[in-house]
């Protein structure tokens, strides 16, 4: 029932945002389709403004991903993460999660083909995909977006926190489920 | 700092996979055996290739999305809705952006932001998000350096203050979970915790000398901490 209501929420947010807003821009008396037109023309520079730092993060990330060195530092990490209660199969995840969403969605996929949906790892890693972000993927978009490139205490804050997420949705899932 | 883990990935990838060229394999019964191959280093080159053109093909994906949402969002903003949505959740946007006029446009998409952000509607949540900043990067006076209430801003999204995570349920219930949605109650706690310790976090380090913003157009060359 309650994933139900879940998934209704899901689907009918965006939708109903939208009749909000386009509804409320007529009562209102405004012109939608040409100020619609006027603020979607902004679009294209916006996206093609953060090429170059989707570019040089992504393929960094790439790099350490494709060539084995994140493996390397799963293998180097395994005796900090056990002991707070964090399976080795899990390790991957919270590395990946602030470097790559499609990355993160794929280990998660693949814990859950390995262990099952059921199983302590795919819920961990499950907690961590809903509970932290890519951050380097979104400070990098979003600075570069601007042109800011001092980003001053902006990522060691994010870090901070990921690292407290990534602890955090242990030690929950621990106590939930394990 | 961006600097650093840059190089980290790039140089470590290329480094490490040079180093598995060697081919070296501990576990063979003859002690240590060498099977030298160029393999891993064309595959890290066809990798980066690859991942060159996915990062265009993502910035043309969203070119649409943005569009849409900024079209959007600019008769929500002619209509006045935007105001009515930030007014709503002013006691907690002017504590967390002391720096923000109340009235100013960089309230409400933040507000947006966070409010998709919440919902699990990362479609929406990116493009109201780089709006939100171009806002903000208005009331900059140093334009190449984040300002307080940037910074703020990104510690709030990169902490990821999810309600519903819509994604990995959606997964969940594709592998056939018993209750796909059991982990709502979890990832609630933990983004609790990630989002309270980004909080402290951003307020306790922007007042750090070494973070501090420079007061003139023409700041002293910082000690390599840019993107």
């Amino acid at each position: 029932m309650f994933q139900g209501i879940i998934n209704g929420v899901s689907a009918v947010a965006i939708p109903i945002l939208m009749l909000a807003i386009i509804g409320h821009g007529w009562h209102k008396k405004v012109k939608v389709y040409e100020v619609f037109t006027e603020g979607a023309k902004e679009g294209f520079n916006v996206a093609v403004r953060i090429i170059p730092f989707l570019v040089a993060i992504l393929v960094a990330i790439g790099a350490f991903r494709s060539s084995g060195a994140l493996d390397l530092l799963t293998g180097l990490l395994s005796p900090l993460t056990s002991w707070i209660g964090m399976p080795g199969e899990v390790i991957p995840m919270a590395l990946m999660r602030p470097l790559s969403g499609s990355g993160a969605i794929g280990i998660v996929s693949e814990l859950i083909n390995t262990f099952g949906v059921e199983s302590l790892p795919a819920r961990m890693a499950a907690v961590m995909e809903g509970s932290t972000e890519t951050t380097f993927y979104i400070l990098a978009v979003y600075f570069g977006s601007v042109g800011v490139t001092k980003t001053r205490h902006a990522l060691p804050a994010a870090l901070m926190a990921d690292l407290a997420g990534i602890i955090a949705a242990v030690v929950v899932t621990q106590m939930v489920f394990g | 700092m961006i600097n650093t883990i840059w190089i980290v990935l790039m140089a470590g990838g290329i480094l490490v996979a040079g180093f598995q060229c060697l081919g070296l394999d501990y576990s063979s019964a003859a002690g240590l055996v060498m099977n030298p191959s160029l393999v891993p280093l064309t595959d890290l080159t066809k990798g980066l290739f690859d991942s060159a053109k996915a990062s265009v093909n993502l910035a043309m994906g969203l070119i649409g999305i943005m569009a849409l949402w900024l079209g959007l969002m600019r008769i929500a903003e002619e209509s006045g809705l935007v105001k009515i949505f930030a007014r709503a959740v002013r006691p907690i946007m002017i504590r967390l952006f002391p720096d923000v006029p109340d009235d100013h446009p960089a309230m409400g998409a933040m507000v947006m932001n966070i409010a998709a952000n919440m919902l699990g509607l990362g479609n929406a949540a990116t493009p109201l998000g780089l709006k939100a900043m171009q806002e903000l990067q208005k009331l900059n006076k140093v334009k190449d350096t984040a300002t307080n209430a940037m910074a703020t801003f990104m510690a709030l999204n990169t902490s990821s203050v999810t309600f519903i995570p819509a994604t990995v349920i959606g997964i969940r219930a594709a592998a056939n979970a018993s209750n796909p949605a059991e982990i709502i109650g979890p990832v609630i706690l933990a983004t609790g915790v990630s989002t309270t310790v980004a909080i402290i976090a951003i307020k306790v380090l922007q007042k750090l000398p070494r973070y501090q913003m420079p007061t003139d157009e023409n700041p002293p060359a910082a000690e390599g901490e840019g993107v």
